[in-house]
């Protein structure tokens, strides 16, 4: 039996260098593997068969376009600034993969020289850090798109700007309902605390979950909000200029993004790496690793194994997994929205509906504090008034006002009256 | 030409759903990305069928001796629209007439198969072949040899009587 005890002292010293090394390992795998992803679900979604040449099935495809970036040549334009040219590519990556060291990614390690948590550094202002890195982020796409010294760059950093500014917002207020339930920061205190109250925060948060993952999809920069690189209309924005090696960093940022966001919503509403039942949970309280507390109040100490570590971070991977699908999915179904449409749901719908659900979430559990309601019967309640208000948003607000963008005032102005259906009359010659 | 109009009913704005159909557009996707029906060809493997008229990269037939079937009767680089085949003619000792030079340049032709159509004696033919690809320009411009070594099938020939090729 191995005692259990928090790392110190040197090998705490080793076992995060080790986490990191392997964490970086693992997330640029990730990304490799999530472009090659995107490619082959977007071609059976069309129908196709995808990337198929290189090695079985395809798969060594992200290696042969990793080699191929780099050994391509570096094109820098002749009126571009060049400082700040190479240094947009490198300020989009590094927040990208810098956010995940908060997150918790499986249940604790027992090793000889003590118990490892598995998170780089469990910061005690976790999603602090995490909304300030990810923020971070605009400013290599900002830089990049306006050092380019060309028109469409331009355009794709200046809509970068103004959309991340805007959903930033409404991604705070709906995370604001997880910190009030969870009442800390820390991303393990989250997951711990819905290990004890044995429901996943996407129950009684339902409406913000919905919130939290339109303005991820939006703070991504992924259809439908991929306004920053709009193919069809600014060619590809901020990157238009960009070859080789320094394209291919802001993919890697882009698909870290991606991975980050759909492991924080893995971790703030699924629990993260817990899995159903109480056999794998741990928390450090008080200087011990426990697994929950008795009838009377006394806790119940809890067994890592390695076992144990592997299922919970399986578990997590799957998780992110799904995300990171439902990412490429969403991407390969719905078009792109206008830039007027973008904002009108960013500061009309998204913002409101984030602000009135804080305060509906706050209220409800004060009133269900102050009548004593505790336990499984509190996240019921929850659950039943946040269901309430994702049916109310879904069918109130969703009747033509989440797309209707800068024209609704003007055109329900000038139909009112006319009950027949708005025609648009083609000429054929 | 008289001016129609066609009237596109659009749903009213006030009552359309974007999740609803966002939704619908979703279980269509993933119907379609669970299917492994494809419609892709893959093209070194499996190659295209093609029609029997298909008019690619031409060839010369040969007689049994291995001499072109050529009389060099100057038909096909006068009915040539692009002016792409060149043909110097000559005599042997029993008078017959074959082609010193014949060259066709694949880049000037239009395939529009003329040359095939005008020969008396069915001798240059267009044929059932696309894979043309060259390393230079020069390679282009096929020569006698290079035309009676070609060994693709010769394109039918569109007949009036059976226009459909049945």
């Amino acid at each position: 039996m191995l005692e259990i005890q928090p790392i110190t002292g040197f090998p705490l010293l080793a076992s995060s260098s080790l986490k990191i090394a392997i964490m970086f390992g693992v997330l640029m795998l990730a990304v490799a593997y999530a472009t090659l992803a995107e490619r082959k679900i977007s071609a059976f979604i069309q129908d196709r068969v995808g990337p198929n040449r290189v090695g079985p099935l395809g798969l060594l495809q992200p290696i042969a376009d990793g080699l191929k970036n780099l050994v391509k040549e570096e094109a820098v334009p002749g009126s571009a600034s060049k400082f700040y040219f190479m240094l947009g590519p490198m300020m989009a990556m590094v927040p990208a993969l810098m956010t995940f060291a908060v997150i918790p990614f499986a249940a604790p390690l027992p090793t000889p020289w003590g118990v490892v948590d598995m998170i780089i550094a469990d910061v005690p202002i976790g999603i602090l850090y995490i909304l300030a890195l990810s923020s971070l982020g605009v400013y290599g796409i900002v830089i990049g798109g306006w050092a380019s010294n060309n028109k469409y760059a331009f355009l794709g950093a200046l809509r970068a700007s103004a959309q991340m500014v805007s959903y930033e917002v409404a991604l705070g207020l709906s995370l604001l309902v997880v910190l009030m339930l969870a009442g800390n920061v820390t991303l393990t205190e989250i997951v711990w605390q819905q290990q004890q109250s044995n429901l996943w925060f996407v129950l009684p948060l339902s409406l913000g979950f919905i919130l939290f993952m339109i303005s991820a999809f939006a703070e991504t920069n992924r259809l439908p909000f991929d306004m920053p690189e709009a193919e069809s209309e600014l060619i590809t924005g901020f990157h238009t200029e960009y070859s080789a090696m320094k394209f291919s960093m802001f993919f890697i940022a882009e698909y870290s993004h991606m991975l980050t966001a759909s492991a924080l919503m893995a971790t703030l509403f699924f629990g993260g790496w817990d899995l159903p039942g109480s056999w794998d949970d741990a928390f450090w309280y008080q200087g011990e690793l426990i697994r929950g507390f008795d009838a009377s109040g006394a806790p119940i100490a809890a067994s890592p194994a390695v076992w144990k570590t592997l299922l919970t971070f399986a578990g997590f991977a799957v998780k992110t997994a799904f995300f990171l699908v439902l990412y490429i999915w969403v991407r390969w179904t719905v078009p792109r929205f206008r830039y007027d449409q973008v904002m009108q749901l960013g500061w009309k719908v998204m913002l409101p509906t984030a602000l009135a659900y804080v305060m509906v979430v706050a209220g409800t559990i004060l009133v269900l504090d102050q009548v004593g309601v505790s336990g499984f019967a509190f996240g019921m309640t929850l659950t039943g008034v946040s269901a309430l208000c994702t049916v109310a948003f879904v069918f109130v607000l969703d009747r033509g006002r989440i797309i209707q963008g800068a024209a609704a005032g003007r055109r329900a102005a000038s139909s009112k009256g006319a009950s027949a259906p708005r025609q648009e009359v083609l000429a054929h010659d | 030409m008289a001016v129609t109009t066609k009237v596109i009913r659009r749903p009213d704005p006030g009552t359309t759903s974007y999740l609803r159909s966002a939704l619908k557009g979703m279980a269509l996707t993933l119907r379609h990305m669970l299917n492994p029906k494809t419609v892709t060809q893959q093209y070194p493997e499996e190659q295209t069928d093609l029609s029997p008229r298909w008019r690619g990269t031409h060839r010369m037939e040969v007689h049994d001796d291995g001499r072109p079937k050529c009389v060099a009767c100057g038909l096909c680089p006068t009915v040539c629209p692009a002016n792409c085949i060149r043909l110097v003619g000559g005599e042997d000792d029993q008078g017959n007439r074959y082609p010193i030079v014949f060259e066709i340049d694949e880049f000037r032709c239009i395939f529009c198969g003329m040359c095939q159509e005008v020969c008396p004696v069915e001798a240059i033919h267009v044929g059932l072949d696309y894979e043309n690809a060259e390393y230079t320009r020069k390679r282009f411009v096929y020569d006698l040899d290079r035309l009676m070594q070609q060994d693709h099938p010769t394109a039918l020939l569109w007949d009036p009587a059976d226009p459909d090729s049945e």
